[in-house]
């Protein structure tokens, strides 16, 4: 009979293990979901991990997705080390987006330098305003940021899909819901002539030396570290509970809300009723998968670019439904759940006999 | 304009279809929640009902099969979650996200051949006598088995939690696995069966959706239901009476868009489909903010892994 017996520490090997572990559970997993869905293993396969990477253009989109997944992801892992669950990282991509992008849309005669900086600020400040709401719910209220920032994610979505059929519509659009084209004063420099790689891929490697300063090297992050695993020891340290949380959304907001306005400003370069594929939801599993160090989440977070590009690229050689990109991403995060049990426990075989 | 009788009993009849997918996922959430497991993945878990019922009651063209197989979905879905947080001890929060992404994507995948395929809804049910009653009777009693069964559900939970020994268990395993363990009681089975109870009521609350309500399969179609619900149980204070009356007010707010238009409002629907969301964060505001009594009705270990050996 199978159990498990408890560790006497927490393996660290364990702890790199598991998500390759889970990887590859996720793949063999996958073999099987493609036999269920009668399409040919190999090519699928092929299709899904192989050929969205195999040309310099391929590599590039991978960073184009990975950008936002990385941005979202570090700040997102700074706030579940501390135990403040920000599910609503799509919302406040969303209102980034909203919010650079009415600059961009304000200043389409115009064409200054300062656009450009504009906008990210508006970005910035939008997102972190959408988490703000949050924030101030549960440190005056208490009421559950998991659900209130959800809600604010469906808020978010509405209000983009509001502005894009009435006051941000292009006038010259035929009605169709969706803005001008941004201006090039308004859009990314691109890093990767003949590709749309931005400047966005650099920003999330800042993001992430900027996230593993403060996790490793600052008081700040201690304090995160400590109320999420001890709360009571947090206390006594005189870290405040509410300043964190306070902190992490703000953090996460402005994250979420920069990458939501380089999506606009980036790839898109106009304002649709659909700004994300999910990213903030993504950018969960990322945090998960890169064991919410920036480092790891670097990993992750190219991991998860591929799904993407893996999905698309199936949908068009395979016709295979996109919704296969979040069969993979679910079934990742629970194989990756189901496999840091062995961090904390090891598995034992003993018979009935000897446990009577 | 005026109102007459006739256009009371159709707003009525709106506000009773929007209201009972709530009922379903919200009872079967306190029920878990009761127990001690806090399960996030109700959205995931009404999809996959949503999705199996349409698929199996269009195949088979038996209704009953329809229902039975999202209840079983929403069941499969339910036991994942329990393997994982009961058995593996993994973060119900974490484990729960993971849930509704798996259940968007696999609903998703599953439901692309049933997109555009009609479906007639599940035939109502005339209650002799009192159907025929003018107003009441087709408000009230003139509904699918399933509008009958949510409230009966929502009775007979009520009854279970207050009155009977095992409804006393499984408070108590909620309030103190620690003590419960120590009495002998299984809590781990325990908490299986609650976490179970609330997949099949998500996933009847899916089947409400696809083959009642709508009654067709769109992608994502829950728009949020799920979540709605688990707001839902805190609003209740995990109280099944108030349980009911939450699920019909939020059923209200949603169907204000609905009528909008008719009464003569105009403003944006998106802003109109905004309401239910923005009536979750305003009633969950009103009732966190008592600290207090939030404590005193939660499930004290609601969230936290048991360790039998502890």
């Amino acid at each position: 009979m199978i159990s498990l017996e408890p560790r006497a520490e927490p393996s660290k090997l364990m702890g790199y293990a598991a998500p390759v572990i889970a990887l590859v559970v996720t793949l063999l997993a996958g073999l099987v979901l493609f036999a269920l869905l009668k399409v040919p293993v190999g090519e699928a396969f092929y299709a899904f991990f192989i050929d969205p990477i195999s040309s310099v253009y391929g590599l590039s989109e991978l960073g184009v997705k990975a950008a936002p997944l990385i941005m979202i992801a570090v700040a997102l892992s700074i706030g579940y080390r501390a135990n403040v669950w920000n599910i609503g990282a799509e919302g406040q991509l969303i209102l980034g987006g909203i919010c650079g992008g009415a600059v961009a849309l304000y200043f389409y005669e115009v064409e200054g330098w300062f656009v450009l900086p504009l906008m990210i600020f508006a970005g910035i400040l939008g997102g972190m305003l959408w988490a703000a709401i949050p924030a101030l719910l549960k440190t005056r209220f208490n009421a559950n940021e998991i659900l209130t920032s959800l809600m604010l994610t469906y808020i978010a979505a509405l209000l983009l899909s509001m502005l894009v059929h009435g006051p941000l519509r292009d006038p010259d659009g035929f009605n169709f819901p969706e803005s001008r084209l941004f201006h090039a004063a308004a859009t990314l420099p691109i890093i990767l002539e003949g590709t749309r790689l931005h400047i966005g891929a650099l920003v999330a490697l800042l993001l992430v030396v900027v996230g593993w300063v403060l996790l490793s090297r600052t008081l700040l992050g201690f304090a995160l570290k400590v109320n999420g695993q001890a709360p009571r020891a947090g206390l006594y340290a005189g870290f405040t509970q509410n300043r964190l949380i306070w902190f992490s959304l703000l953090f996460c907001g402005a994250a979420a809300g920069c990458a939501g306005l380089f999506e606009v400003a980036g790839p898109i370069g106009q304002l649709l009723p659909t700004i994300s594929p999910g990213y903030g939801f993504t950018a969960i599993i990322v945090a998960f998968l890169g064991r919410l160090h920036p480092v790891g989440i670097v990993f992750a977070g190219l991991v998860m670019a591929l799904s993407y590009l893996g999905g698309e690229s199936a949908q068009i050689s395979l016709n295979l439904p996109v919704a296969v990109t979040g069969v993979f991403q679910g079934m990742l995060l629970f194989f990756l759940l189901a496999a840091d049990v062995l961090i904390n426990y090891r598995v034992v075989w003993r018979s009935k006999a000897v446990k009577a | 304009m005026s109102i007459d009788s006739n256009m009371l009993v159709m707003i009525g009849l709106t506000v009773i279809s929007a209201a009972t997918p709530l009922v379903f996922a919200a009872i079967g959430e306190l029920v878990t929640e009761k127990s001690g497991v806090l399960n996030l993945g109700v959205e995931g878990m009404m999809l996959a009902g949503a999705v199996s019922g349409f698929a199996v009651a269009h195949v088979s063209g038996s209704a009953l099969l329809g229902v039975l197989a999202g209840i079983f979905a929403g069941m499969l879905l339910a036991l994942i979650f329990a393997f994982l947080t009961l058995n593996l001890r993994s973060s119900q929060v974490a484990t729960g996200l993971a849930l509704t992404i798996f259940g968007v994507g696999l609903s998703a995948l599953m439901g692309q051949p049933l997109i555009g395929i009609a479906y007639e809804g599940l035939p109502d049910y005339h209650i002799p006598v009192l159907a025929d009653l003018p107003v009441i009777g087709p408000l009230l009693f003139q509904h699918n088995l399933l509008v009958y069964g949510s409230i009966a559900l929502v009775l007979a939970v009520s009854l279970f939690l207050k009155y009977t020994r095992p409804g006393l268990i499984l408070r108590a395993v909620g309030d103190s696995p620690g003590s419960a363990h120590a009495l002998g009681y299984p809590v781990i089975r325990v908490r299986y069966l609650a976490t179970l109870f609330g997949g099949a009521c998500a996933g009847l609350a899916g089947c409400y959706l696809s083959m009642a309500y709508a009654p067709m399969w769109v992608e994502n179609m829950s728009a949020g239901r799920g979540w709605i619900a688990l707001a839902l149980v805190v609003f209740a204070t995990w109280q099944p009476g108030r349980l009911l009356f939450g699920a019909y007010l939020f059923g209200g707010i949603t169907i204000l868009q609905l009528h909008a238009q008719a009464i003569g409002i105009n403003v944006p629907s998106q802003l109109m489909s905004m309401l239910p969301y923005i009536a979750t964060i305003v009633v969950l505001v009103i009732i966190s903010r008592d600290r207090g009594r939030i404590r005193k009705n939660a499930p004290a270990s609601i969230g936290q892994a048991f360790h039998p050996t502890k």
